[in-house]
């Protein structure tokens, strides 16, 4: 299957992202670390069939968050992001 | 409904099965009564989470059917080939059972009636879910904002809410309801029967002067043509929301 296929919205992350944060991320601001383009986060594009949750720009694909889940503990990165908007 | 103002962080509860409904023979709608719902916007989700006896878990993302003003809250469901949790909500799930969720989930594909922009609702298969939220939330508030729904099924007999659609539609109060069938069409259809594109959403669509609002929902292929095909004939891509199912839908 063509990986694109698998693609959904920042939207599918809404649920996990809200056991960190107490604020609707869908709609929180992203600068992307890689190309700068600014979006809502539900508006990038987000993998949720790897064993962790990926987010990408919309633009460029860079990676902008990573979420994974090992037992009890959730390791969130940021790395790819230049700043989120809370 | 007051808009979700920020709260705390959500945790999972537990909804009591009051009703269930089939909408087509691989379709069924939950209705839930739940306790201490904050309620909801038109367009978003919940996630549903099933615990086998030996603890396994299962989660999955379903959009909320009906409108913040329904005593209820729905969600329907499309049971996938090898869904390990769409196969029990549409096939083992009873009246009386419990389903543990949390939500309401994302602030991003939603939409209020008291928006004023026409309202364009692109729909795949089950993708018409959230939007018919927004059909149902702009029938109880009386809002009049003119809104057509595009409603793309493979068959007549998988178009959900067939009978409530048409009911709606012929009510004259601003909505308009157009299908297209791309697989298998009835004896006698006189609609579309051809998965949608740039021409068929040019002439059934609002012209860019209208200033529409978008909402594209289905699986990942459909949403991406249907988007590309907006942004073709002129749309603004800030105008076009759209929440992507990925390979399968549901």
């Amino acid at each position: 299957m063509d990986d694109g296929a698998l693609r959904v919205d920042g939207n599918a992350l809404a649920g996990e992202l809200s056991e960190v944060f107490s604020q609707e991320m869908t709609v929180a601001r992203v600068a992307c670390g890689g190309c700068g383009a600014v979006e809502q986060l539900g508006a990038d594009h987000a993998y949720i069939q790897a064993p962790g949750m990926v987010l990408r720009c919309c633009h460029c694909d860079n990676v902008l968050l990573v979420m994974v889940r090992a037992g009890e503990q959730l390791r969130v990165s940021l790395a790819g992001s230049r700043w989120i908007d809370l | 409904m007051a808009r979700a103002a920020i709260r705390g962080r959500l945790s999972w509860t537990l909804g009591d099965v009051v009703e269930l409904i089939d909408e087509t023979p691989r379709v069924r709608s939950i209705l839930l009564d739940l306790p201490d719902w904050p309620g909801h916007r038109a367009g978003q989700h919940v996630d549903v989470r099933l615990t086998a006896e030996d603890g396994y878990q299962a989660q999955r993302s379903y959009s909320i059917a009906s409108a913040p003003e329904d005593d209820r809250l729905a969600i329907t469901v499309e049971a996938l080939p090898d869904g390990e949790v769409s196969s029990y909500l549409v096939g083992e799930l009873r009246v009386g059972d419990k389903l543990e969720l949390r939500g309401p989930i994302g602030g991003y594909f939603v939409w209020d009636a008291d928006r004023t922009d026409p309202l364009l609702l692109v729909a795949g298969g089950s993708g018409v879910v959230p939007l018919m939220s927004m059909i149902r939330h702009r029938r109880a508030s009386g809002a009049t904002v003119a809104a057509k729904l595009l409603f793309s099924s493979r068959t007549w007999e998988d178009v959900i809410y067939r009978e409530e659609l048409e009911r709606l539609a012929s009510a004259s109060d601003g909505l308009t309801v157009v299908q297209t069938l791309t697989r298998m069409q009835p004896e006698g259809w006189t609609g579309y029967a051809r998965r949608v594109d740039a021409a068929m959403l040019s002439e059934v669509g609002w012209p860019t002067s209208a200033m529409p609002a978008s909402f594209v929902c289905g699986p990942t292929p459909f949403v991406e043509a249907v988007a590309s095909a907006l942004v073709l004939l002129g749309h603004a891509a800030s105008t076009i929301k759209t929440e992507r199912f990925g390979p399968t839908g549901g």
